[in-house]
């Protein structure tokens, strides 16, 4: 059903009408949602100013960068890599050595500019990987992306002194040139380094999309045959497309080394790879912001749960096929398709099947998440005894009486979800029914 | 005689030991409008696939303008000036109707991978863009996306994304296909339009289509060019009526 109403809110957004280009009004409105975001990005330490959350935003610049480079090849392009984290991984190798003979040398050479440095990194990188890669679309493509990534990752344990074996190699931010006496020894600064750099290549990525080489991928994507015969040639739409790929994800990777002034061959491993696809997939590669919203929620849980359950790439895997399988254009498909619900102010009649659909999948979860944690702790962490806090309630694993409640749980939230999925669904085509009618009147 | 615009000569083409195409010779003057008519497996749509640069001819040359362009690849034809539509329609459907055109428009200019121009700043691009919707009355439509056009529409979108580019040799392969009656005079219509000054080359089952279109005919049979003339002589020849057009001709 989720893909019929993605349909209809397609169909939606095309019958708007387009708004005149070139007019002021709507060229304001485009450059001042980077304004707002630059704002939003310069405020958001005077909100959440604890170290975690310093940190953690941190993280979530890198990461947005990183995904929504990956999604110029996944979303834009239609090419399913997995290695991107080669591209990445490289460019922060390079950087960390860069920066280690610039201090050496004493060269004046302030640390802001280093990430241009690991994009270029990035960029030489797909050059060569990408010559090779990008001849074949589709499959190919996604076997050689995995073979490439096989050969960086194995040859990061094997060329010890590039990579630095397991320790991996450390730098020292602070010391190289200072900019405005800013040292970037404080969290805070390198927060505003990776955010003035995120917001860059966040408008840079979204200018491409946005030129005749942006809409040339969106025509190689949805028909590669057809390209040929437009004269265009779409291995090297791909091979373009793979490079600035390589370029924005080198960004990320310098940006992460600075921000942990230590590389090691993770940055360059399939997980890497792994986790900036989970990002794009679950934020929506259908939409420019999806990955962003992706690589925040993403980076949240991945500090977050870990904190709470030695588990927790098992949740993510979990909410990765719940996406693949209920909504298949991510956050921002979901979003998206209740956008003109909400221009239209009708949003509210789905308010009441939404809260019971959100209720039933709810307890679903806790059910779920009861089941895997018991599990869990009888069957991998034996020696810890069966008593265990979860949901701040101490349990007994061993009891039946857990077990039996989180199969009700699960298996009542399933009946519950079974009913209310009609309800919302119906809710959805009605209101967008009243939406298209209203708009003919 | 001028140089012709297409020009084959002895084109062969087999899979395996299978022979699909046994030697065309076929010469395309400048302007004019020509059907290449046969029976299903003559050939004919392997026979467009060698000239747009699908496939590649086992024997023989393919010249554009007298240019030798043998064995080119389907870009390197569309840059020469040749340009093809698919007889099952092969669009961008997730992509507007617009950004269909456009991408067309887009594939014959130098600026094509342009990632420092933005799109909408391309007035030409625009243009053009405009005026091919118009010409093939898509215009209302430039916002829905190709996959939810209706099937004569489709069929009329494949045409214009052939011509956007501004080929001078057009290839259509079986235009009319599939259409109703009406939908069919429609299509005639726009392709006599839009072929206007330029060298048409089409696939067509419809006789009523291709009698009423084409200058001249060329009837395709087990992969040989058994006649190639203008209408008339085709309905009259003996060896077409007999090979192709059967006893109800007669």
């Amino acid at each position: 059903m989720t893909e019929a109403a993605g349909q209809v809110g397609n169909q939606i957004a095309a019958s708007r009408p387009a708004a005149p280009a070139g007019s002021w009004i709507a060229a304001l409105w485009r450059h001042a949602i980077w304004l707002i975001a630059a704002l939003v990005f310069a405020c958001l330490p005077l909100l959440f100013r604890s170290g975690t959350a310093l940190t953690m935003m941190s993280l979530m610049g890198i990461m947005i960068i990183f995904a929504l480079s990956y999604n110029m090849l996944l979303g834009q392009t239609g090419l399913l890599s997995f290695g991107h984290a080669v591209y990445y991984g490289l460019g922060a190798f390079f950087v960390v050595h860069a920066m280690n003979a610039i201090i050496r040398a004493k060269l004046p050479i302030p640390l802001p500019v280093m990430p241009l440095l690991g994009g270029i990194a990035g960029l030489a990188f797909a050059i060569i990987f990408g010559s090779v890669s990008t001849r074949r679309g589709g499959t190919a493509f996604a076997m050689i992306s995995l073979g490439l990534a096989e050969l960086v990752a194995s040859s990061s344990l094997i060329l010890r002194g590039f990579f630095g074996g397991e320790e991996g190699i450390t730098t020292n931010r602070t010391r190289l040139l200072r900019v405005f006496d800013w040292n970037f020894g404080p969290q805070i600064q390198v927060y505003y380094l990776i955010a003035a750099w995120c917001l860059i290549c966040m408008i840079a990525m979204y200018a491409l999309t946005r030129t005749p080489f942006g809409r040339m991928c969106n025509a190689v994507r949805e028909n590669p045959e057809r390209i040929e015969f437009i004269g265009c040639s779409r291995t090297f739409v791909r091979f373009l497309a793979f490079c600035l790929a390589g370029f924005f994800a080198g960004v990320a990777g310098a940006l992460a080394a600075i921000n942990f002034e230590i590389v090691n061959a993770s940055y360059v491993g399939l997980q890497q790879s792994g986790i900036v696809l989970l990002a794009a997939y679950i934020g929506g590669t259908g939409h420019f912001i999806g990955p962003a919203l992706g690589a925040i929620l993403v980076t949240y849980l991945q500090i977050m749960l870990s904190d709470v359950t030695e588990i927790w790439q098992l949740y993510f895997g979990l909410m990765f096929i719940a996406v693949v399988m209920f909504a298949p254009g991510g956050l921002a498909g979901l979003l998206m398709m209740h956008a003109p619900l909400l221009r239209a102010r009708v949003l509210r009649l789905l308010a009441v099947p939404y809260v019971l659909l959100g209720a039933a999948a709810s307890i679903v979860g806790v059910g779920a998440i009861v089941i895997v944690e018991l599990t869990h702790r009888l069957v991998v962490k034996t020696t810890e005894g069966t008593v265990m806090h979860l949901f701040g309630i101490s349990i007994n694993a061993a009891a039946a009486g857990p077990w039996l409640i989180a199969a009700v749980l699960t298996a009542g939230g399933a009946l519950l979800m079974r009913a209310a999925w009609p309800m919302a669904a119906h809710a959805f085509s009605d209101a967008t029914a009243a939406v298209q009618t209203g708009e003919r009147s | 005689m001028s140089t012709p615009a297409l020009e084959l000569v002895g084109i062969h083409k087999g899979f395996g030991r299978t022979e699909i195409i046994r030697g065309v010779d076929l010469a395309m003057p400048r302007g004019e409008r020509h059907a290449i008519i046969g029976p299903n497996g003559a050939g004919k749509s392997t026979l467009f696939n060698l000239v747009s640069g699908r496939l590649k001819p086992s024997a023989g040359a393919i010249r554009l303008d007298g240019v030798d362009v043998t064995g080119a690849r389907p870009q390197e034809m569309n840059r020469r000036g040749l340009a093809r539509s698919f007889q099952i329609t092969n669009i961008f459907p997730r992509l507007s109707v617009w950004e269909n055109v456009r991408c067309a428009v887009l594939g014959s200019r130098p600026y094509k991978y342009s990632f420092w121009h933005g799109v909408k700043s391309l007035a030409e691009v625009r243009e053009r863009t405009e005026h091919i919707l118009h010409e093939i009355n898509l215009i209302g439509r430039r916002d829905t996306p190709a996959g939810v056009l209706t099937y004569a529409e489709q069929r009329a979108l494949e045409i214009a994304i052939t011509i956007a580019g501004g080929a001078g040799i057009i290839l259509l392969d079986e235009p009319t296909a599939g259409m109703s009656r009406r939908e069919a005079e429609h299509a005639v219509a726009l392709i006599r339009k839009i072929s206007e000054g330029r060298t048409l080359v089409m696939i067509e089952h419809d006789m009523s289509v291709v009698f009423d279109l084409a200058d001249r005919i060329s009837v395709l049979v087990y992969g040989q060019v058994i006649a190639s003339d203008v209408p008339a002589r085709i309905k009259a020849n003996a060896a077409v009526q007999q090979a192709y057009l059967g006893t109800a001709a007669a």
